[in-house]
């Protein structure tokens, strides 16, 4: 049967690269469609009546919503090719556990950093840079957070990359500068096409999170 | 044999989660409780980055975040599985986790809260419950897991016994069983498990409890 794969997504939506890096890296053919945020298509609304949220996996019309549960799907289902998560289970908690970590902290605690001023964003600069070295400490010496290769907190993690320069203009400080081993680690991850192709052009995500302190007010 | 302990406290949902899913397997466990005011030196090595319960120790090595936990215990112990076998119905089932553990920080503040706070939680909360009726229940299930419970009705436990302690302590009502009879009736089946039934804090105790901690919190605020 021939499988039918589509993604709805919006491009600087880190949540959304998740989904392209797992797709890419297993080389999945789909069909990519951007939602306008403020014009939600009825396929999205259909597709996740709960959240109305992008991404949405669409396999062979059946929907798959929140990110890492797509590519633990994807990986599962395509597991024949360059397995993300791996085989041993206390392993794979590990793995959980960090990319768990990753989803409640890295978006809540760097929207901080460009939605605030003042003293708030100085406590947010200060939670971020907290995480991101927890995170480098549990990197270590691995090129990877998978080991050897790219892996399920690699895939949950990297997108926010994207967001790096952005967060930095805002805040006013440099993240290479606390955490060299982290952003050593995002290069090696973006010399991966799949990486690379999944990721905006981090110019681009700062001229649009402009745009939203614009929208919302925000000095 | 490897050993299995357990880092818990008497009143916490997280903590039964991992207590139901080691007996419907039955997994014997040595159970340690914890005093949350006054944190084992143990508790604190293996779980330095939270510092929380539940803490499952498996052959010495531990592993924490309640869910993290239970799809460990399902894969380590696949008897009586826990959550579907389907890629797709997994994926289904693990979205439902997902809505309830992260809902589930926000709803237990409704004891401690007041005013408008009091009122986004109470929003959150109906939000939780509409979503459950409409969408999570369809099909007049028994359970979320089908004929038996599963890793989703156990996630949703909060609902099933601790909106009660919540309500009582607050004195306030959320929950009408009247709008929300799929809901009610998931509450009644999912209690009437023998495991559950068997292992669920008493609610009296709780409430006493969390009026005395809802007190400390206010004076703090106020002093």
């Amino acid at each position: 049967m021939a499988e039918e794969v589509v993604l709805l997504d919006f491009w600087p939506s880190p949540f959304g690269m998740r989904s392209r890096i797992a797709l890419a890296e297993k080389g999945i053919k789909y069909e990519h469609k951007e939602e306008d945020l403020r014009n939600k298509s009825a396929l999205l609304l259909q597709m996740n009546p709960v959240h109305k949220k992008i991404p949405v996996l669409i396999h062979n019309g059946k929907p798959v919503c929140e990110s890492l549960i797509q590519v633990q799907y994807i990986d599962e289902v395509w597991h024949d090719k360059a397995p993300l998560l791996p085989s041993d289970p206390y392993q794979k908690a590990t793995a959980r556990f960090w990319a768990d970590y990753v989803d409640k902290k890295i978006y809540e605690v760097g929207g901080r950093v460009w939605k605030t001023k003042g003293e708030k964003q100085a406590t947010a600069k200060k939670e971020l840079i907290e995480t991101l070295k927890l995170l480098e400490k549990e990197l270590g010496d691995k090129p990877y957070f998978g080991g050897e290769s790219l892996g399920y907190v690699d895939v949950a993690f990297i997108p926010f990359y994207s967001w790096f320069y952005a967060l930095e203009k805002c805040g006013n400080f440099s993240i290479e500068a606390e955490c060299p081993k982290l952003i050593a680690w995002a290069k090696r991850c973006m010399q991966k096409e799949s990486v690379a192709k999944s990721l905006p052009d981090q110019q681009k995500v700062y001229d649009f999170i402009l745009e939203m302190k614009k929208h919302f007010g925000i000095e | 044999m490897a050993v299995v302990k357990l880092f818990g406290a008497w009143l916490s949902p997280y903590v039964y989660k991992v207590i139901w899913a080691l007996k419907l397997k039955g997994i014997p466990y040595e159970y340690i409780e914890e005093d949350l005011s006054n944190k084992s030196p143990l508790l604190l090595q293996y779980n330095p980055i939270h510092k929380k319960v539940p803490v499952l120790v498996h052959d010495g090595k531990p592993i924490y975040e309640s869910t993290v936990i239970l799809r460990y215990i399902d894969e380590i112990w696949p008897q009586n599985p826990l959550l579907p076998a389907n890629p797709y119905d997994r994926a289904v089932a693990l979205f439902w986790i997902k809505f309830a553990d992260d809902k589930n920080p926000i709803i237990a503040k409704l004891y401690r809260t007041e005013g408008e706070e009091q009122q986004a939680v109470v929003k959150e909360w109906l939000e939780m419950l509409e979503a459950m009726e409409e969408h999570a229940l369809i099909g007049g299930k028994k359970f979320f897991g089908g004929d038996e419970i599963n890793m989703v009705d156990i996630a949703f436990c909060m609902v099933a016994h601790w909106l009660g302690v919540f309500e009582d302590t607050a004195g306030l009502k959320v929950f009408e069983p009247h709008k929300f009879p799929q809901v009610s009736s998931w509450i009644q089946n999912f209690k009437s498990v023998p495991i559950i039934k068997d292992n669920l804090p008493d609610t009296d105790k709780i409430v006493a409890y969390l009026k005395r901690r809802k007190e400390m919190l206010l004076t703090s605020k106020s002093n």
